[in-house]
């Protein structure tokens, strides 16, 4: 029907908007408690995440394989639509610089208490050095942005322009270039003969 | 909390993982497997190791999972 042309397509696009408002509606209230955004403005994001997938799918409707339902294939757009709409949305309205460096959040960061901060002071400051020495200046960006600032992977990908694939990639060889230098000076265990 | 194994938990990585553009391609078959109890890690992974990892990527396909159960699948 969203292949055919006239008052059928019409009414098919109508049906698929008002599935995909009704998924992401119900995404953004599962998503909602965990975020700084509520009422009207949730409303607007689910409506336009519902909006922006419906010109999404209906321009990629010829890469549908038939490999699953095709509603599943669908709520994938509007599904990614609400992740980067979640993402613009702390971006325009940051919490903390994407680039301020706190390095004593950093045992909180891994679930450190306050009070047991000192018995883990080698590790940390062991990975802070790590963290200069070992990565590139894009792989510290991004960890300082994630790790250290807790800015979310979706908003630093606004941010710099780039890709959620991309970032995680960076993130990514950072964790294991920072593993692989705590490992080498005894901060954490050596696995280097199993294949992780 | 153990801030070391938090520490380490973190910083292993699987060579397995997809990363997140090769997940999301293949986010709708996942979903369906694992919503029909088929051992979607078996068949992937190198989907299941992402999306263990990487925080976005598995809000979304918990969000896809959830449309598709809301759907009575």
């Amino acid at each position: 029907m969203l292949t055919d042309a006239g008052p059928a397509r019409e009414a098919a696009l109508g049906r698929l908007h008002e599935l995909l408002v009704r998924i992401a509606r119900a995404e953004v209230a599962r998503r909602g408690p965990r975020l700084r955004i509520t009422g009207p403005e949730l409303e607007d994001l689910a409506y336009q995440a519902a909006a922006d997938a419906l010109v999404s799918i209906t321009g990629k409707l010829g890469q549908f394989r038939g490999e699953s339902r095709f509603t599943t294939w669908a709520y994938r757009f509007v599904i990614f639509e609400v992740s980067a709409k979640i993402g613009r949305h702390f971006w325009r309205h940051p919490v903390v610089p994407l680039d301020a460096e706190d390095w004593s959040r950093l045992p909180a960061r891994f679930g450190v208490d306050p009070a047991h901060q000192a018995e883990w002071g080698d590790l940390f400051a062991a990975l802070r050095q790590a963290v200069d020495t070992e990565l590139t200046p894009r792989q510290r960006e991004v960890f300082v942005a994630i790790v250290l600032n807790d800015v979310p992977l979706d908003t630093l990908v606004v941010a710099l322009a780039s890709s959620r694939n991309a970032i995680y990639k960076m993130l990514f060889d950072a964790r294991r270039k920072l593993r692989a230098a705590l490992a080498a000076n005894g901060y954490l265990p050596d696995d280097s003969s199993r294949r992780s | 909390m153990n801030g070391q194994s938090a520490l380490e938990r973190f910083l292993r990585t699987d060579p397995r993982d997809v990363g997140c553009a090769e997940a999301m391609e293949m986010l709708h078959v996942y979903a369906e497997l694992v919503a029909s109890g088929a051992p979607a890690e078996e068949l992937y992974p190198g989907i299941e190791a992402h999306l263990r990892a990487c925080g976005p990527c598995g809000e979304d396909f918990e969000g896809l999972l959830a449309a598709i159960r809301g759907d009575g699948q």
